[in-house]
């Protein structure tokens, strides 16, 4: 348990002292990044049905992607 | 149980954490689906509509409903070799709401779905938080679903099951052109009926004359743990089109094993088209308590003979279309758009046998079938 926290509060300080980086890919240079194209689910209604598709019919299951939580099916 | 301590420990913390760092983030799109969806496959036909509509109350509060319907008609092999074909409907509604404040999304959802043998309820609650100048977004997940499963036929079957979803992702700008992600997620299944409660396993008798074998109902553990792990990616190519590659790991409680791999090619063309290409490979080992041929009744104390929790594989490849119209169409509206795509799985099982060819227990075939997967909808941008 204690190496937990540690390792917890290194990460933490980490994180709180990363809030000073500068940016490598500066905001004026993100226009391919929010281009459609690039994101992971560009239409939701359609991924979450085909996470459903296979999570009925595969063993296994979570880290879709998303806000998760199951399809409530059996 | 040690790791489910560590990732809910992990996941206090780290929520606590994320209210220290305020960095920027947006809502998701004000948008409307209307999907026709359709899988053909193993003698089984699922249809149905998925209606998903989001609206903003405000700059900081986004609320959306999803209303979604199964239509089933049933064949499978499960089915005509231990019952009798069937048809039923699955209907589920989601409402769901998505807050910013400081620049920090929180989202919470509600689920409930319901067939004539089953329905689930789940709450679902996340946040999500930008960091590093908006290129690292961390986010975390929690969960909880109610189930009860009933029998048709037998009213007093009746048995519940709770189920708890811890899940973290990290998102990762790394450069101009490439954006990665990686999740993990911890489910719990905990009740007295965690199988399908009509599926029964089969076992050799040589006192049934006629095909060797009989069968009892599965017996499944009242507990069910498991942890997926994920790595996804997309790469802008030097023209204006993208790369996808996507990896996960599963593991559970219950011994499976599973893997699968994805590759995906998007592809604009012109002003208003857009094609995406994929294959996608998945394998599994089989649960610890699986077998397609019990060497004799109540060989063992837990029992099943579900296919999904054989070894086995698939495979799938995948297509789909896309036409961008603009308002010009329709006055009310920002853009539209109008998607078609089709998916072709063929699934090959290793250690699950198909009875109903007549061979002596334990020499028929080896199980496959293939399977369609269609959607065709039309989204709406406001």
């Amino acid at each position: 348990m204690n190496r937990l926290i540690t390792y917890t509060l290194i990460v933490a300080s980490l994180i709180l002292s990363g809030c000073n980086i500068e940016p490598w890919v500066k905001p004026y240079e993100r226009d391919r990044l929010a281009d459609p194209i690039m994101n992971f689910s560009r239409d939701p209604v359609s991924s979450s049905y085909l996470h459903h598709v296979y999570q009925a019919r595969e063993g296994a299951r979570g880290a879709e992607g998303g806000q998760g939580g199951g399809c409530g099916c059996n | 149980m040690v790791v489910t301590r560590i990732i809910k420990t992990a996941f206090l913390f780290s929520t606590l954490l994320l209210s220290f760092v305020v960095q920027g983030a947006i809502l998701p799109e004000e948008r409307a689906d209307v999907l026709f969806h359709s899988y053909d496959g193993g003698g089984v036909t699922i249809e149905g509509p998925s209606i998903l509509v989001r609206k903003h109350v405000n700059d900081s509060v986004s609320l959306y409903g999803n209303y979604y319907v199964d239509s089933i008609t049933s064949a499978s092999i499960d089915v005509i070799t231990t019952a009798s074909p069937y048809s039923e409907e699955r209907t589920e509604y989601s409402f769901g709401m998505d807050y910013l404040r400081d620049k920090v999304t929180i989202s919470t959802k509600y689920t409930q779905s319901d067939e004539n043998d089953f329905a689930a309820k789940a709450l679902h609650f996340g946040i999500s938080q930008e960091m590093f100048g908006g290129l690292t977004t961390v986010s975390l997940g929690y969960s909880r679903g109610w189930d009860t499963v009933g029998k048709l036929g037998d009213p007093a079957f009746a048995k519940d099951t709770d189920r708890e979803n811890y899940r973290a992702s990290l998102s990762q700008v790394l450069t101009k052109n490439m954006i990665v992600e990686a999740g993990v997620e911890v489910i719990t299944d905990e009740g007295a009926s965690l199988n399908n409660p009509y599926r029964q396993v089969r076992y050799v008798n040589p006192a049934n004359l006629t095909r060797g074998y009989d069968f009892e109902d599965e017996v499944y553990p009242n507990t069910h743990t498991s942890t997926a792990f994920a790595i996804r990616g997309k790469y802008y190519l030097p023209y204006r089109a993208a790369l996808h590659g996507e990896y996960r790991f599963f593991t559970d409680t219950w011994g499976i094993k599973g893997s699968h791999f994805e590759i995906g090619y998007t592809h604009p063309f012109r002003k208003n088209w857009i094609f995406d290409f994929k294959v996608r490979s998945y394998s599994q080992t089989k649960a610890d308590f699986y077998n397609d041929l019990f060497p004799f009744s109540n060989a063992q104390n837990f029992l099943a003979r579900d296919k999904e929790l054989s070894t086995f594989s698939d495979f799938t490849i995948g297509a789909g279309v896309s036409y961008e119209f603009d308002k010009k169409l329709l006055s009310f509206i920002d853009k539209g758009s109008i998607n078609f795509s089709i998916n072709h799985i063929q699934f090959d099982y290793d250690d699950f046998r198909d009875i109903s060819v007549t061979a002596a227990p334990g020499t028929e075939p080896l199980y496959s079938f293939d399977a369609n997967v269609m959607q065709f909808f039309v989204s709406m941008w406001y």
